[in-house]
């Protein structure tokens, strides 16, 4: 008997009917929902805007949508839809989104994640769109951070020191002297409190690197650290002169020589480092303002904490790279945009953000209010320190991104671990840094 | 005599029934004890492996059901001292879950419908027909499960871009159905060629038709095969995540994966407790599902490796 593998003739037709029922029941169903992007679309007039906020805590999400109610409410003509984004997803998205023709048209994000979009053409030029009450109550220095060739990109509207988060009562029993922002400590003075704060296996301070680059480069500001200089043509050149080298060299010691900071919390991200600082095993952790709300939540009860300022060198300044407001360049209604974004920013609701992130606003207003200046939870500390915040050095530098995963982040992690020395670092972050630069500026 | 024989008798075979079990037990107590070990052994890593694997899933159950204050311990507890359903609530109250749980189920449901259906005939030629051009084909299959994500998704962007099919669920659809359909084909050849070819042949004999033969023979044989498959693309698409970030814009049509994103800040930071609790929630399907189905696939994978 042969082995006849040769198909019978089929009944195409019922197979045939089969699949096309069976492909077109959900092809139907998803109809409804396969629309494209609608936002373009007036009905009557109306105009519909999509604004994708990055906004993730409870009380900020909250803030958020209540604004975006209280304007749809005040503005039938022009009607704004919530859209929810995620800040480690945000840049891969938004990239998407630009290249799809698919863009939110505005856009939360921070200053140090718009370069490639401003760039690129991808964000509408602010400048001329901006309402004088707006420009006026956001510090120069704010919009700064976010200006690019001149334009600017996005609306910076709320910012954080980075500050430290220290254990009151070690303090105390140390008999160190409590920096205010008004009588900062030096960096040397930080170097001999922590010290001071060691005693056997608990060190004086928690240095979380797990990104060490922003971190170093920001508070590198303090003493006159720039590291990336504009040269008259437009080039950026990398240095790592002296006062470049002070905190990155402070840390390094610390973590190497004194043994005053703890090398187990060189690769961990902030969180990571709490459950230590409240069961004592350190006296102080530099982080950012807005930790404090973890800290309120987590706490012990009876965990005696508070906020310090960042030391100083020879200004107190510090990078900053504030979350921004923009408006994609393809938005048909850059006018209408603009107004929403004037109104979410208005003092009183600007407060309510800060608040809500427990962040600082960069309005002038805002900063004025009670809630801000307030001894609860340190906001008076922040808020004092406000006025040091300016334009983290590196974030408007094409090429950055690819210099600090490649070059810094590697170098630095090996320095503060103390496996290469500071001429070695030097030679990376500057030697191979411009290489990585010079591509960018050819 | 009988005293004799017996103790003659007696004798011999005590001597052969204290040496006869003596030489046996020296030579098989060593492996025997060996044998043993091993196997204590093999346990003791098996078990070692599943705690490794139990682990994350353990660690997030935990997390789900503890108070802020617990997450902050530097000596944390498996077992919550004050668990809490506080996490859920937070978690529901902040993100639209329900909704982003509906659009992973229709995804994930369509595109498993319409990889089976299109697996499954193809899985039949390919095992079925070996010519040269099946063998390249399975080949093909074979080889497109090395592709990275990242090799694939712009030149996929760029495609439905042109279709107008970003930001459609559609489009998503058709991206989960590529995706799963390669390794919906492997497992479901595997399965057909497991179906003897003997059994399509007697009904052949019988006077069954091609077409009656596949549905009365070959279908019902498949069956297991073709849930476990289908299982299979639906937890794939379930869990998936990056394509739905890239392709998805509107709010409204978010899955699961994406939103549990939004419970996270900037520089690592997160909302740890309600993560916990909504991503608990989005593992129990694939869990309840990979338990049912877990030895299909298994079978499903080995089935047609070995030629019986």
């Amino acid at each position: 008997m042969g082995h006849d593998h040769t198909p019978a003739p089929p009944a195409r037709f019922t197979r045939r009917g089969l699949l096309a029922a069976t492909a077109a029941l959900p092809a139907a169903a998803l109809l409804p929902g396969c629309s494209g992007d609608r936002r373009r679309r007036t009905s009557g007039g109306r105009i519909t805007l999509r604004f994708q906020s990055l906004a993730w805590q409870q009380d900020s999400l909250k803030a958020n949508k209540q604004l975006v109610a209280e304007w749809n409410r005040q503005h039938p003509e022009i009607q704004v839809q919530y859209v929810q984004g995620a800040w480690p997803t945000v840049h891969d998205q938004l990239l998407t989104s630009f290249e799809g023709g698919e863009a939110p048209d505005i856009i939360h994000d921070a200053t140090d994640d718009l370069a490639d979009f401003a760039y690129g053409g991808d964000l509408a030029d602010l400048t001329a769109l901006l309402p004088p009450r707006l420009r006026r109550d956001i510090p120069q220095r704010s919009w700064q951070t976010a200006t690019f060739d001149g334009r600017i990109h996005g609306v910076p509207f709320l910012q954080e020191p980075r500050v430290l988060i220290a254990n009151r009562a070690k303090l105390h029993r140390s008999g160190v002297r409590l920096p205010t922002p008004e009588d900062p400590w030096t960096w040397e003075e930080f170097a001999q409190a922590a010290q001071r704060l060691t005693r056997g296996t608990d060190h004086g301070v928690a240095w979380p690197l797990k990104e060490p680059v922003s971190a170093t480069l920001n508070l590198a500001l303090s003493t006159g650290g720039r590291m990336f200089h504009r040269h008259p043509d437009g080039t950026v050149e990398v240095r790592f002169d002296a006062v470049d080298q002070v905190v990155p060299r402070t840390i390094h010691d610390q973590v190497n020589v004194d043994r005053s900071a703890s090398r187990t919390t060189l690769g961990m991200g902030g969180s990571d480092t709490l459950p230590g600082f409240f069961a004592g095993r350190c006296a102080m952790v530099p982080l950012g303002f807005s930790y404090r709300q973890q800290i309120v939540q987590q706490a012990p009860k009876g965990f005696d904490w508070t906020v310090l300022p960042a030391p100083k060198g020879s200004a107190l300044d510090q990078g900053v790279s504030p979350q921004t407001l923009s408006i994609a360049e393809d938005c048909p209604h850059k006018e209408a945009a603009m107004a929403f974004i004037d109104f979410f920013l208005r003092p009183p609701n600007m407060v309510r953000l800060a608040l809500g992130d427990w962040l600082l606003p960069t309005g002038r207003e805002a900063l004025r209010h009670p809630a801000l200046r307030a001894a609860r939870y340190d906001w008076a500390t922040g808020t004092a320190l406000a006025s040091t915040l300016r334009s983290a050095p590196a974030q408007s530098v094409r090429g950055y991104p690819e210099w600090k995963d490649k070059v810094a982040t590697p170098g630095l992690q090996e320095y503060y671990s103390g496996a290469i020395d500071l001429n070695t670092l030097k030679k990376r972050l500057v030697g191979d840094g411009n290489l990585v630069l010079a591509r960018y500026q050819r | 005599m009988s005293g004799s024989e017996s103790s003659g008798t007696g004798n011999a075979p005590t001597a052969r029934r204290h040496t006869a079990p003596t030489r046996p037990r020296r030579r098989g107590a060593a492996p025997y004890a060996r044998r043993t070990a091993t196997r204590a052994g093999q346990y003791t890593a098996l078990l070692a492996y599943l705690v490794f694997l139990a682990f994350p899933f353990l660690w997030l159950l935990s997390t789900a059901f503890k108070p802020p204050r617990e997450l902050g311990s530097l000596h944390p507890t498996w077992i919550p001292e004050a668990p809490t359903l506080e996490n859920f609530r937070q978690a529901f109250a902040q993100q639209p879950l329900p909704a982003a749980a509906a659009n992973s189920l229709l995804a994930a449901a369509v595109s498993a419908l319409i990889a089976i259906v299109l697996a499954t005939p193809m899985a039949y030629v390919l095992a079925r027909y070996r010519t040269r051009l099946s063998r390249a084909a399975t080949g093909w299959v074979v080889i497109s499960q090395a592709f990275p994500l990242v090799l694939v998704i712009i030149p996929l962007f760029l495609i439905l871009k042109g279709l107008h099919l970003v930001d459609s669920r559609i489009g998503l659809i058709l991206v989960y159905v590529v995706w799963s359909l390669p390794f919906a084909l492997w497992m479901l050849t595997g399965y057909v060629r497991a179906v003897p070819p003997e059994l399509e042949e007697a009904a052949a004999v019988d006077g069954a038709g091609r077409l009656r033969t596949l549905v009365s023979v070959t279908a019902p044989l498949l069956a297991p095969g073709i849930v476990a498959t289908a299982l299979f693309a639906f937890i794939t698409a379930w869990n998936e995540f990056f394509f739905a970030l890239v392709l998805l814009k509107s709010p409204g049509k978010q899955t699961l994966p994406v939103v549990l994103t939004h419970f996270l800040g900037t520089e690592g930071v997160a909302d740890l407790g309600p993560l916990a609790a909504a991503a608990l929630l989005a593992t129990l399907p694939s869990l309840l599902l990979f338990a049912v189905i877990q030895r299909r696939i298994t079978g499903g994978m080995l089935a047609g490796a070995v030629k019986n």
